[in-house]
């Protein structure tokens, strides 16, 4: 209303001017609509006719879309987990050490070293965990596949190449490390004073501080990370693509062996520079299935940090 | 007394053990960084020479040839996604924070939100689509890969250009007001150069985001051996589509195609740095002070 007192006082051409400005940024935000709106109609439109599509008309000769959907989706949501189980206990240790355990003239600079990780362009992670990480960790695979051959997760023959599922997601949690611990140093630095000092007055040492006010204090952003992370890992392509080592429909949860699950967004990478017709539907269609998977990952995310009250 | 000493002494043990175990994790974290950058390097400086920078990859077979078509491609396509992403972000921020008012506002932020989360292929397959419709089947071209990027960067722009237009005090804004300036002149004149640092820090954010997108720029502008200069013709390389495509698409010389593909992704490393340093300096420089960390 206070707009309507003062363009009210304005010269016409001013007035003009007033228009155009706030027709021009308010067309913008309504362009970003707009557009958003057209990602989710217009996947869907181009990759109906993947949906449908027969046996000889789509990639790798599936059976139907969803003989060819189901075990990319697995592969993606397993490698996903998997870097979250390893990306979030790896996070909360980081960000506890650079807001408690670091001395403080360097904490500022030991945060911004970690943030590098996340800067890290991806298709230079995946170069970098085929030719240097996975020769690396074959030799802990062929002895995890060894002695430890009986448990589910390590059966089967190991990869002599270490290109595995394990790697793959190895090199996710890297990836999405930075962003979970982000969150929660923001949320570890937010603790109130009060709690703090409350323990510290009970002569509490600083890991019962931090077990008693700071990690209690700090659940939903923690939780609210790792689902951020979980979303980030599951659209993450050009690492899993160049890393794991996949075989087609496959649905396995061992992770040392060279016969892994691929993924959506990784199969979507290697096949689609040579596909064509009701191929590219079908990758649509898929890209429309993830669009969706990681839509809600991260729509949960949200929902955790508003019941937490935390920001984001 | 030799109890309370007892339950002491574990409690100490717990706390020095603690500190080990979360030093450690950072260590730990710190290992995959220096193992990277160490191998980047080393790898790297095999093929850094005049002829990467000088030369594209026409009719190369084998040893020798460079990257200069991918870099070229990469700068015409990152300064195009500037051009869509920044008046467009700025834009948006500018209405969400000095006109909007109502539901428009808090469906943008939502869909920010949503855009923020977008696995980057799948702005790549959106693209795709789009094209198809305007050019038929078959069709790459490096203002199509920017397309797709912009989908990626702005999201960023906004939300850092929104947070900085909030930092300008209400004071100022009131003291405009009291002139009797009109909005725009305000925006214009008094919070735009206000927020203009911690919006170039964002866009060089938003900058370091996309630089090293590879999936979208696959699909979307495909590659190529050869110069290309025009956005809106034919085939585009770039940097992160050049590193896979050396490593894919090998000839017998293998080594020479893996330190060309290193060397690149050293030169897209040092790029990304330069951008995130420059926007942490800009940050650190012209924004409020920081608030204390921790205990």
């Amino acid at each position: 209303m206070t707009t309507l007192a003062f363009t009210s006082t304005l010269s016409r051409p001013e007035r003009a001017t007033a228009a155009t400005v706030r027709g021009a940024v308010a067309g913008a935000g309504l362009l970003v609509t707009v557009v958003l709106i057209g990602v989710g109609a217009f996947l869907a439109v181009a990759g109906w006719p993947g949906l449908t599509a027969s046996s000889s008309e789509l990639p790798l000769g599936a059976s139907n879309f969803w003989a060819l959907a189901a075990p990319l989706v697995f592969g993606s949501v397993w490698s996903a987990v998997l870097a979250v189980l390893i990306a979030v206990p790896a996070a909360v240790g980081v960000a506890l050490y650079v807001t408690w355990f670091a001395p403080r003239a360097v904490a500022g600079f030991l945060a911004a070293l970690v943030d590098v990780l996340a800067a890290v362009p991806s298709v230079v992670y995946g170069l970098w965990g085929l030719m240097a990480l996975a020769p690396g960790l074959a030799p802990v695979y062929a002895w995890l596949g060894e002695h430890l051959g009986w448990f589910p997760l390590f059966a089967g023959q190991p990869s002599a190449t270490g290109r595995t599922i394990a790697t793959g997601a190895l090199v996710l949690a890297i990836m999405i490390m930075p962003i979970i611990a982000a969150m929660c140093r923001e949320v570890f630095q937010r603790t109130p004073r009060a709690s703090i000092e409350a323990a510290q007055g009970l002569g509490a040492t600083r890991w019962e501080v931090i077990r008693l006010a700071v990690l209690p204090f700090a659940r939903g952003g923690i939780i609210c990370g790792a689902m951020l992370g979980l979303g980030r890992a599951l659209g993450e392509t050009m690492a899993i693509a160049m890393v794991v080592s996949p075989a087609p429909f496959l649905i396995g949860f061992s992770v040392i062996t060279s016969a892994n699950p691929n993924t959506v967004a990784a199969f979507i990478a290697q096949v689609f520079p040579e596909a064509h017709d009701v191929e590219v539907s079908a990758l649509i269609g898929l890209g429309l299935a993830m669009f969706l998977i990681t839509f809600i990952v991260n729509a949960c995310a949200r929902r955790v940090a508003r019941i937490y009250g935390e920001p984001r | 007394m030799s109890t309370s000493y007892r339950v002491d002494w574990r409690r100490r043990l717990t706390d020095r053990s603690m500190t080990v175990v979360v030093t450690g994790c950072f260590v730990a974290a710190m290992v995959p960084l220096v193992w990277l950058l160490g191998t980047v390097v080393t790898k790297g400086l095999a093929r850094f020479d005049w002829t990467f920078f000088t030369s594209s990859m026409r009719g190369i077979v084998g040893d020798g040839g460079g990257a200069l078509h991918a870099i070229w491609g990469t700068v015409l396509i990152t300064a195009a996604t500037v051009a869509i992403s920044v008046p467009i972000g700025v834009a948006t921020a500018i209405y969400l924070t000095e006109y909007g008012s109502g539901w428009l506002p808090r469906l943008i932020r939502f869909l920010v939100q949503v855009l923020t989360g977008l696995p980057s292929i799948v702005a790549g397959l959106f693209i795709y689509a789009l094209v198809v419709i305007l050019a038929g089947p078959g069709a790459r071209s490096g203002v199509a890969g920017a397309l797709a990027l912009s989908l990626l960067m702005t999201p960023v722009v906004i939300t850092s250009a929104e947070q900085m237009l909030r930092l300008v005090p209400t004071s100022v804004r009131e003291a405009a007001i009291g002139l009797g300036a009109a909005k725009h002149a305000i925006v214009a004149t008094i919070i735009l150069p206000h927020a203009a640092s911690g919006i170039l820090a964002g866009v060089m954010l938003g900058v370091c985001r996309i630089i090293g997108e590879t999936a979208p720029l696959l699909l979307v502008a495909g590659f190529t051996d050869a110069m290309n200069s025009s956005i809106f013709d034919s085939r585009m390389a770039t940097l992160p589509v050049y590193i896979y495509s050396q490593w894919q698409n090998k000839g017998a010389d293998l080594a020479a195609y893996d330190n060309r593909a290193w060397t690149a992704a050293l030169v897209l490393i040092g790029l990304v740095l330069i951008f995130n340093l420059t926007s942490r300096l800009i940050t650190h420089r012209f924004a409020p002070a920081a608030q204390g960390v921790g205990d």
